[in-house]
């Protein structure tokens, strides 16, 4: 992997790990309250993922989505004045961490529903594919979605009609409360795509060169004519379900097996196993930090959504009052 | 000369031809759509897949999330999808698309998208299709915020409603009464359009005001013809789009005529009568002449039995008994 995408997998990483912090230290000081999904230890393999697209490619995410969103590059101002729920937030305050919803960064849809967001995938890819505009659509979603109807109806529909478009699974090996062998038989959930005719890779998320190269091929498909891929990118929840939520459920060896897998670090050592200097490493973090300090004050700053908000975006014409 | 002549199928056959000449954002989904699989088991789609291509008249597997949720898609990426349900049941299996997303996403989403959606579908009771194949669920959909759902009457309308609901910038669901497929209409020629949230004046009469939409607005008119000889006055007012209804227009009927029926062949429990009929109490309790009726379907599962669905289904003579009950009405 050249110098340049690492860096840009760095950074992209860096700035979804330091705003999952920001969020968790904004929670515990009660400086924010909203319900909010931590990705602590998925940073790494969305920001590789991500790093793969280009701006204008499609994403479509679910309520643990903030990493996708700020890995696939939402500014941080509204994005932040959004959980906040500000009217300078993306969607004016009215969707909130769950429903982030940025086109200009290429994020159509953000669900809270399991699942769901594979189908619409699909007929982002359909336009693309219709329009020969070369866009290629994201799903993501987790190891728990795949046993949900919506799953297994938009596989088959994509390979159907070889849509660009690429399945991310972020098996983080739980879904909600329940650990992955107490929900799905089988060992692995790229198994199922060979049900649908369909190319698949699993892959160990937390690995930045092998997480981008998949990534980096699944796009590449996609691009070319070649069809659907399905992603299974390994990597752990190290948090509960939702900030605050017990995760005692966790067996104490997954927890040290999840601590041993850490991307933080990991990723790192391969900075500097790749000549990166330790300050040059610091200042960009750094600059995220100012970068997020900002977006906080803006969100803190900014105005409440007015009740008139209720009546407008219903419909295209505004609900009588 | 005889005056040409359109029915039902043909009139919504030419409104989406004419919609996907017009825009190649216009495509159509649904299970047997294309011409490989018969035009669609209505023929509604016939001709489409051969003119436009399969890439845009697309005959999916039966997997109606998927159906739906790749309208959704395609329309937020500014396509004008129309999704064929094949009949209004079947709905229920996208409810979450249908639900949380199509209606919802321009809200959420603060205005930064939207969902220009048609979702076709079928159903109707009185041809035996039994519990899971009749029945009418517009209340479920009247009752989110941000779906827009029609129902045409007759084969302008339908034609007309089309072209409406495919321009619509937000999603609609357009309800065909199977029984209604065959009805003809004096062709309306092309271009046609019925703007949505308008209702029609299907008969004017100044004694009872009857509130339908549909099927049951055809048992509306034949109860009128049959009532003007016992020298009552009925208007029969067909909603077209049943929500958000065409508040405007029932009311000032109603002022007038100061009777009204509200007729749907839906379960009569918790339909859209009773926000109608709630609506009327609110806006003209003092000028009501006697409380609003309410017909509708019986309260349980649409019977198969052709003796039983008569009994299930609203009749001419309940309407006209519901029509005489608001003359005769005395406190």
């Amino acid at each position: 992997m050249d110098r340049d995408t690492l860096l840009d997998i760095y950074t992209r990483t860096m700035r979804v790990a330091r705003s999952d912090e920001k969020f968790r230290s904004l929670l515990m000081t009660g400086k924010l309250a909203t319900m909010y999904y931590t990705y602590r230890g998925q940073e790494l393999v969305t920001a590789a993922m991500m790093a793969a697209l280009q701006p204008d490619d499609y994403l479509v995410t679910t309520y643990r989505g903030q990493h996708d969103q700020i890995a696939k590059g939402v500014p941080l101002e509204p994005l932040y004045a959004e959980i906040f729920g500000k009217a300078t937030g993306t969607c004016k305050g009215k969707g909130g961490s769950m429903h982030i919803t940025h086109p200009d960064s290429g994020v159509m849809v953000t669900t809270g529903v399991v699942g769901s967001g594979l189908p619409i995938a699909n007929g982002l890819a359909l336009a693309s594919q219709n329009r020969g505009d070369q866009r290629v659509t994201v799903a993501c979603f987790g190891d728990g979605a795949t046993n949900i109807g919506a799953f297994h109806e938009a596989l088959n529909m994509a390979q159907l009609w070889k849509l660009p478009v690429i399945f991310f699974c972020q098996n983080n090996r739980y879904g909600e409360h329940t650990a992955f062998a107490d929900h799905t038989k089988v060992d692995s959930i790229v198994t199922r795509a060979a049900a649908y005719g369909m190319a698949g890779v699993s892959v160990d998320g937390n690995d930045a060169e092998a997480m981008y190269a998949a990534a980096k091929e699944a796009v590449d498909r996609a691009r070319s004519g070649g069809g659907p891929t399905l992603i299974e990118a390994m990597c752990y929840r190290m948090m509960g379900h939702f900030f605050g939520a017990d995760f005692s459920y966790m067996p104490a060896e997954h927890l040290a097996e999840m601590a041993a897998a850490d991307p933080l670090p990991r990723l790192r050592a391969l900075m500097l196993d790749h000549q990166f200097a330790q300050d040059e490493l610091d200042r960009i973090v750094a600059d995220i930090d100012a970068q997020i300090d900002a977006a906080v004050a803006f969100a803190i700053a900014s105005p409440v959504p007015g009740p008139e908000e209720i009546r407008k975006d219903v419909f295209e014409q505004e609900v009588a009052a | 000369m005889k005056t040409a002549r359109i029915t039902m199928v043909q009139a919504l056959n030419r409104a989406i031809d004419e919609a996907m000449a017009q825009d190649e954002g216009v495509i159509l989904l649904g299970e047997d759509v294309g011409d490989r699989q018969g035009g669609g088991v209505f023929k509604i789609s016939s001709g489409l897949s051969t003119k436009y291509g399969d890439h845009r008249v697309r005959a999916t597997p039966i997997s109606e999330q998927a159906i739906v949720g790749a309208c959704v898609g395609a329309a937020l990426a500014g396509f004008r999808p129309i999704a064929e349900i094949m009949l209004m049941n079947f709905l229920t299996v996208a409810m979450d698309q249908i639900v949380n997303h199509a209606a919802k996403l321009r809200f959420m989403s603060g205005g930064q998208t939207h969902v220009p959606l048609v979702i076709r579908t079928t159903t109707g009771v009185g041809v035996g299709f039994g519990g899971q194949h009749s029945d009418m669920l517009e209340a479920w959909f009247a009752h989110v915020p941000g779906l827009t759902i029609v129902t045409p009457s007759n084969a302008a309308d339908a034609q007309g409603l089309m072209k409406a609901a495919i321009a619509c910038n937000d999603p609609v669901i357009f309800i065909e009464n199977i029984l209604c497929y065959g009805l003809q209409s004096e062709d309306p020629g092309p271009g046609h359009l019925v703007p949505l949230g308008k209702a029609a004046v299907a008969r004017a009469g100044d004694d009872c005001t009857v509130v339908t939409y549909g099927r049951t607005v055809l048992d509306a008119l034949a109860v009128a013809e049959t009532l003007a000889g016992e020298g009552i006055s009925i208007e029969v007012i067909d909603l077209r789009t049943i929500a958000p209804y065409d508040r405007e227009t029932v009311t000032a009927s109603v002022a007038r005529t100061g009777r009204a029926v509200v007729l749907h062949e839906a379960v009569r429990a918790y339909g859209t009568g009773a926000e109608i009929a709630a609506n009327l109490s609110a806006d003209l309790f003092g000028t009501l002449k006697a409380p609003v009726q309410r017909i509708g379907g019986a309260f349980s599962a649409v019977p198969m039995a052709s003796a039983l669905e008569q009994a299930w289904i609203p009749t001419k003579p309940g309407i006209a008994d519901a029509v005489r009950a608001t003359l005769n009405w005395s406190t």
